[in-house]
């Protein structure tokens, strides 16, 4: 009897330290989804979100034949970029922008008031006898005296935050939620790093796997482990003080923050990563493969060039898809070297914003809740999906590999 | 017409011309290395004395010391461990002892390697979503180590299960043998045998820690405070974040070069420390094994 209940007990026991293992087993997957689910709660709220200001209205001319307009639109119109109606689908007039700021110009301050009780009562007259006007005014100074037409702004959509062309998340009245030109920053920067790094790379690999005596094998392979236990912040800091110095004298150029400085920063970072891989892939290579090559009298370099390097191939462009994963997704290194700018880069010589380094710099100072918040949160999940996809293809092309061998 | 022979010396010189280049591109990665570790050590060494070490940053952080940046990055160090270890460790076992061959195991190991490849600046998103703002733990120690401790999770996993996978089955299959259940088997054989190469992967993970930036920026760290934490809800100042805003936004940015190059080494000194014991423990195990 007692020996029969210890035996229920352990084998209770058992099953119960199984569970709590089996809870513990799954607890990265269960991260992976409350990343998702936290990641694009608050990013997909952006969308259909308005762009606008709170409490802006935008007043036309009864004339004029448009009904609605894009932040992009009213932010080229006020830096004069656009000048006429005919150049967004309107009438051939000139467009005159007016704010609360212009009103002094066409009325005087008795006009207006001397506590701008007037204001409301101004405005609708402008709007009415002005044909071209493109009035931005809060409701407060609108009363409720407006009679004429308002223009609705579109509002942001999956399209025009992917492809929209500006970034300048807290301009007013409009602000421009565009993240080509971070999206494209970190692109230029990421594989301007693999530009510089794979080649490097592929050559220390070689050299570890075929041409190094086991002692210098031994001696060079730890250190370039230490680069990778480099914290990102020391590297962004090294580049700050000398890369973009040497940059700034050797180009020329008013600032030394550019996209280069982080490339190069990120290819430093990057060698360990693609060294370490494609060694491995290399090593991997059927010893028969190698010596039938030598045996047929080709020279050891002829072998690597023709025989290991083609077989290692799959390993070599995952060590390279996973740098770029690596380098897309970096933010402390590239937060201090790369400047900031807000519009699309044409050459590495210039500043750039990369996504992850707009999220870590801009989420610091906006209000919980907000368009601006949300939009870095909407940043974050482009940026995750970007590394996931990456990381998807390193894994299939890992498994293809093995599926080979065997 | 080349003869034979001239073919094969060309051949080899070839050869040993490219030989010469990937050897000295080799060590010219290596010479990178040393560059960046003698530059830090160079610019940084004056900075360092005890009292840079033990007093609090003064006259907005151009002179006085790091104290409080060091006490909160081991804060958090401890605090992610607490989460981690456990978790990753009892993860890894499931893992390699206890899940058997199939689509759930793949599908785990999949969601740890995915759970890897997540760039650390989503984690601070995320963990400024969950534990700061929905389960308002606020800017905090708890939030920051649960962060930290989630994006260490399968540095962990992952060396554990490298320990589990060196000790060899017969191991198994002898303590089953005996009559032992498989917890006995796992917490009285496997684990003393895999334990030096678990306290590596633990190791590495504190390293990884102790310099990581984006994650804590708006779940834990501060700029400047004005005394040491005394709670879990309270902020820290941690190294690497006081490095970033040392370096780029103080308000005397060229006066507190001092600071932040003994800050960086500080960092650095204490990062290399950490890897090579990882590394000196990994040598002792291996060497220990092949006794065995």
């Amino acid at each position: 009897m007692v020996s029969n209940l210890n035996k229920q007990l352990k084998d209770f026991k058992e099953r119960f330290i199984e569970g709590i293992l089996m809870v513990s087993g799954t607890v990265t997957t269960v991260a992976v989804l409350l990343i998702i689910i936290f990641l694009f709660k608050e990013g997909v709220s952006l969308f259909g979100k308005s762009p606008l200001e709170n409490n802006i209205s935008i007043l036309v001319n009864e004339k004029n034949p448009l009904t609605a307009i894009t932040a992009a639109q009213i932010k080229d119109i006020s830096d004069q970029k656009i000048t006429n109606w005919k150049q967004i689908g309107g009438a051939d007039d000139s467009i005159i922008l007016v704010t609360i700021n212009e009103l002094s110009t066409y009325y005087t301050d008795d006009q207006l008031g001397d506590n701008l009780q007037f204001v409301p009562d101004k405005v609708n007259e402008l709007v009415g006898k002005t044909p071209g006007i493109l009035g931005l005014f809060s409701t407060k100074n609108l009363g409720d005296k407006y009679t004429h037409k308002y223009l609705s702004i579109k509002d942001i959509t999956i399209g025009s935050f992917l492809f929209g062309k500006q970034w300048f998340p807290t301009a007013t009245p409009a602000a421009q939620m565009g993240i080509l030109p971070l999206i494209l920053g970190t692109l230029w920067v990421s594989f301007g790093a693999i530009l510089f790094a794979l080649p490097i790379g592929i050559a220390a690999a070689i050299y570890l796997a075929e041409i190094a005596g086991k002692r210098m094998r031994n001696t060079i392979k730890p250190i370039i482990e230490l680069l990778s236990g480099i914290p990102s912040v020391v590297f962004g800091f090294f580049g700050l003080v000398v890369i973009v110095p040497i940059i700034q004298k050797l180009f020329h150029l008013d600032v030394g923050e550019t996209g280069l400085a982080g490339s190069i920063v990120l290819a430093i970072m990057a060698l360990p990563t693609i060294i370490t891989v494609s060694e491995d892939a290399m090593r991997t290579t059927p010893r028969l493969m190698k010596e039938a090559s030598l045996a047929l009298g080709a020279t050891q370099w002829q072998t690597i060039v023709r025989v290991i390097i083609p077989y290692s191939f799959s390993g070599i462009s995952a060590a390279a898809i996973l740098g770029i994963g690596r380098a897309i997704g970096e933010t402390m290194a590239v937060i201090f070297v790369t400047g900031s700018a807000n519009v699309i880069p044409h050459t590495l010589l210039q500043p750039m914003h990369t996504i992850p380094a707009v999220i870590a710099a801009e989420l610091g100072e906006v209000s919980q809740g907000g368009r601006h918040y949300k939009a870095l949160f909407a940043l974050g999940c482009v940026l995750f999906i970007m590394t996931f996809i990456v990381n998807l293809i390193v894994q299939y092309i890992f498994s293809k590999r093995k599926h080979n061998q065997v | 017409m080349e003869l034979p022979k001239d073919i094969a010396r060309k051949k080899r010189r070839n050869q040993s011309i490219a030989f010469w280049i990937l050897r000295l591109i080799s060590f010219s990665i290596v010479g990178i290395l040393f560059s960046i570790l003698g530059f830090i050590i160079v610019k940084g060494i004056g900075a360092i004395s005890w009292k840079f070490l033990t007093s609090w940053p003064e006259d907005g952080m151009t002179k006085g010391g790091i104290f409080p940046c060091i006490i909160g990055t081991i804060y958090l160090i401890i605090g992610s461990m607490i989460f981690a270890f456990p978790i990753g460790v009892l993860s890894a076992l499931y893992i390699n002892e206890y899940s058997k061959k199939g689509w759930f195991k793949d599908f785990i190991r999949l969601m740890t390697d995915n759970l890897a490849g997540v760039p650390s600046i989503v984690f601070g998103l995320f963990g400024m979503s969950l534990f700061v703002n929905q389960l308002h733990f606020g800017a905090s120690i708890l939030a920051g180590s649960l962060t930290l401790g989630l994006l260490v999770l399968p540095i962990v996993i992952r060396t554990t299960e490298e320990a589990l996978k060196s000790v060899p089955d017969m191991f198994r299959h002898g303590s089953m043998a005996l009559g032992a259940s498989k917890w006995q088997t796992t917490s009285k054989v496997i684990l003393p045998i895999a334990y030096p190469n678990v306290i590596t992967g633990l190791i590495l993970s504190i390293g990884r820690v102790s310099g990581e930036t984006a994650p804590i920026l708006f779940t834990v760290a501060a700029y400047s405070l004005p005394k040491l934490p005394s709670s879990l809800k309270d902020q820290v100042m941690a190294l690497p974040y006081h490095l970033y805003v040392v370096a780029t936004s103080g308000t005397h940015v060229e006066e507190s070069r001092g600071m932040a190059y003994g800050t960086a080494l500080v960092l650095i000194v204490l990062v290399l420390i950490i890897n090579l014991l990882a590394n000196w423990l990994r040598k002792i195990f291996s060497k220990k094994v092949k006794m065995n």
